[in-house]
């Protein structure tokens, strides 16, 4: 079954699983959008789909592999460049555990 | 200064041409495009950086290799225009979002290597919707690009920025990306030519992922010539890419014979009723008389699963999006938040939160839900589902012709902040695009007429997977019978 609508409160927990902090006014904003493109989703019921294997990919490819090989890393002084925080060697992040 | 002008109206197979013959240099068809960039880019805003040195000094390698006596390629010396979506070791690569602002590439993507290869100087990185994701470049976070034929009008997008550039023959060539039209539906709205290959012909490594099982890098280009010689360039297996395929890459420009004898062309039922401009209408019917009249023959063809192509591509693209996008959390590289933050989650979500457009969002949303608990069945795997019918509905008519003939955008170019507000109408620019990519076969959209108020109308060929050689050869054929695709805006100034 396709859902038709969403609650405002749907739209703040997906907003959580997305990681993306929104303001009240953000939050209407996009349930309104939501609102509009389910109706587009909701056509999607009338197709039968009975039987019919689903597409994730265009070709059909089984894994694919190759040599484990030793190669030149990249670079980490230009890697660390782009770093918002960085020591010189490493990245710096924020804490996540508390201290002992 | 005028002759540089004229110059860089030629395509870019005659550029390489003077070239190779030693008639100019590599150095002055470089400096033309850099001088030409800096006239019209101000007014026009297709590229968000360009890269002087580094084109200059490719170009000068390209000259001392000819001194040398060495043998160059086809498009040796061309200048071209990169997607800002496309990794060039050490120039920033922004997306046109603010998540990146300020990036720098730390390698080449495999495309870039192979142009870089062949001695095309790089003049710089060009405008896109933030991400890919748009049809007009209006979500790009720094600036709109303009379209050259009318400055009021959107140049279309996503690669809005590499389509402006060719159709303003800033740069003879581009480089874009096309996840639902992101290619072809620009270069109609540009007058230009445009290419997107067959999923898994050409390598992905060094594109920024927007939808994974959709994205294709293509040529911009002047002519079918042009496009043939630079998809030429960059097709063929990756290592890199574990979803490029191991097809050989055919001779594309050898395929360009001019001959559609008994080709068989089958007009899409679906993309000419409804929804679809009169005058865009018309236009593409002359295209299958022009092919007629050249030994092809027409008839119609169905697609019977079309109208659901917006709601699978709009589940589908943004569940992978959301899963690409992931990516960008503020720790290794790019936008971090200067807010304090209680925890790491919420200085994630204020990092996306202030990085990301409005557009962006939406279709990371969009994405999440189809892919959370309980809704992973009813959206994604549907949608999956409805794009194996819609896959088999576009090899059935591939079957019965040889290629398929639509229009390629439903109305000519819209104007600057004509659409901005209703996300869902701008959506409908893609609807003759979305089946190519869905199904995973290649389309080419030409140049076909223009509409009493000037703007560019496109013709799209979409033809069988690995297929590229024949919708290149009908574009050819019909742009050999036509004058369209060598129609320069009035920006250019007469006579160039």
């Amino acid at each position: 079954m396709i859902p038709v609508s969403v609650t405002r409160d749907d739209v703040a927990h997906v907003a959580k699983l997305a990681r993306l902090a929104m303001s009240e006014q953000e939050l209407d904003q996009m349930h309104g959008y939501f609102e509009a493109i389910l109706e587009h989703f909701a056509k999607l019921a009338a197709v039968d789909t009975e039987g019919v294997e689903p597409t994730s990919h265009p070709l059909a490819r089984a894994n694919v592999t190759r040599e484990d090989r030793v190669t030149e890393p990249m670079d980490r002084t230009k890697l660390l460049a782009n770093a918002p925080l960085a020591d010189g060697e490493c990245f710096l992040v924020p804490q996540i555990m508390e201290d002992e | 200064m005028a002759d540089d002008i004229g110059l860089l109206n030629r395509p870019a197979h005659e550029l390489a041409a003077l070239i190779r013959s030693g008639e100019i240099s590599a150095v002055a068809v470089t400096e033309a495009s850099l001088a030409r960039i800096e006239a019209l880019n101000p007014t026009v805003k297709a590229f968000l950086t360009v890269t002087p040195d580094l084109a200059l000094e490719a170009a000068k390698a390209t000259d001392d290799a000819l001194a040398r006596g060495e043998e160059l390629g086809p498009l040796a010396g061309v200048p071209i225009a990169i997607k800002d979506n496309l990794c060039v070791d050490g120039v920033l690569c922004t997306c046109a979002s603010k998540i990146l602002d300020g990036y720098r590439a730390v390698y080449d993507a495999t495309v870039v290597e192979r142009v870089k290869a062949v001695g095309m100087p790089i003049v710089g990185k060009t405008n896109l919707d933030e991400f890919a994701m748009g049809s007009s470049t209006e979500n790009s976070a720094f600036f709109v690009t303009h379209n050259p034929w009318d400055l009021s009008k959107v140049p279309g997008g996503s690669s809005g920025g590499s389509a402006a550039a060719v159709a303003a023959r800033m740069a003879p060539l581009a480089l874009g990306s096309d996840t639902g039209g992101s290619i072809r539906q620009p270069a109609s709205f540009c007058g230009i030519t445009g290419l997107k290959p067959t999923y898994g012909r050409v390598s992905r490594y060094g594109l920024v992922g927007y939808g994974s099982s959709l994205d294709q890098v293509g040529a911009l280009a002047a002519d079918c010539v042009d496009a043939a010689l630079l998809t030429a360039v960059i097709a063929g297996q990756d290592p890199r890419d574990t979803t490029s395929a191991d097809v050989p890459v055919p001779d594309y420009v050898g395929e360009l014979t001019g001959d559609v004898t008994g080709l068989r062309v089958g007009i899409v039922r679906e993309l000419m009723g409804e929804g679809i401009d009169p005058e865009v209408r018309e236009s593409v019917l002359t295209v299958a008389r022009a092919l007629e009249g050249m030994g092809a023959s027409t008839g119609e063809a169905s697609i019977p699963h079309i109208d659901y192509a917006l709601p699978v591509y709009y589940l589908i693209g943004p569940a992978e999006a959301s899963s690409n996008l992931a990516r960008f959390d503020g720790m290794r590289y790019g936008h971090r938040t200067k807010e304090r933050a209680a925890d790491h989650i919420e200085m994630y979500s204020r990092t996306r939160a202030e990085g990301f457009g409005p557009e962006v969002k939406r279709r990371i949303m969009t994405g999440t839900y189809a892919l959370s608990a309980g809704y992973y069945d009813a959206y994604y795997l549907k949608a999956q589902k409805v794009r194996t019918l819609l896959r088999l509905d576009v090899e059935a008519a591939l079957g019965q012709f040889d290629v398929l003939l639509s229009p390629t955008t439903p109305l000519t170019a819209f104007g600057i902040g004509e659409l901005v507000n209703d996300p869902i109408a701008m959506y409908m620019a893609d609807i003759c695009t979305f089946a190519a990519n869905l199904a995973g076969v290649p389309g080419l959209s030409v140049p076909c007429g223009f509409t009493k108020a000037g703007l560019p109308i496109g013709a799209q060929f979409t033809g069988r997977a690995f297929e590229e050689g024949t919708i290149l050869r009908v574009g050819d054929a019909y742009q050999r019978a036509t004058s369209h695709h060598t129609s320069l805006p009035d920006l250019l100034g007469a006579g160039g």
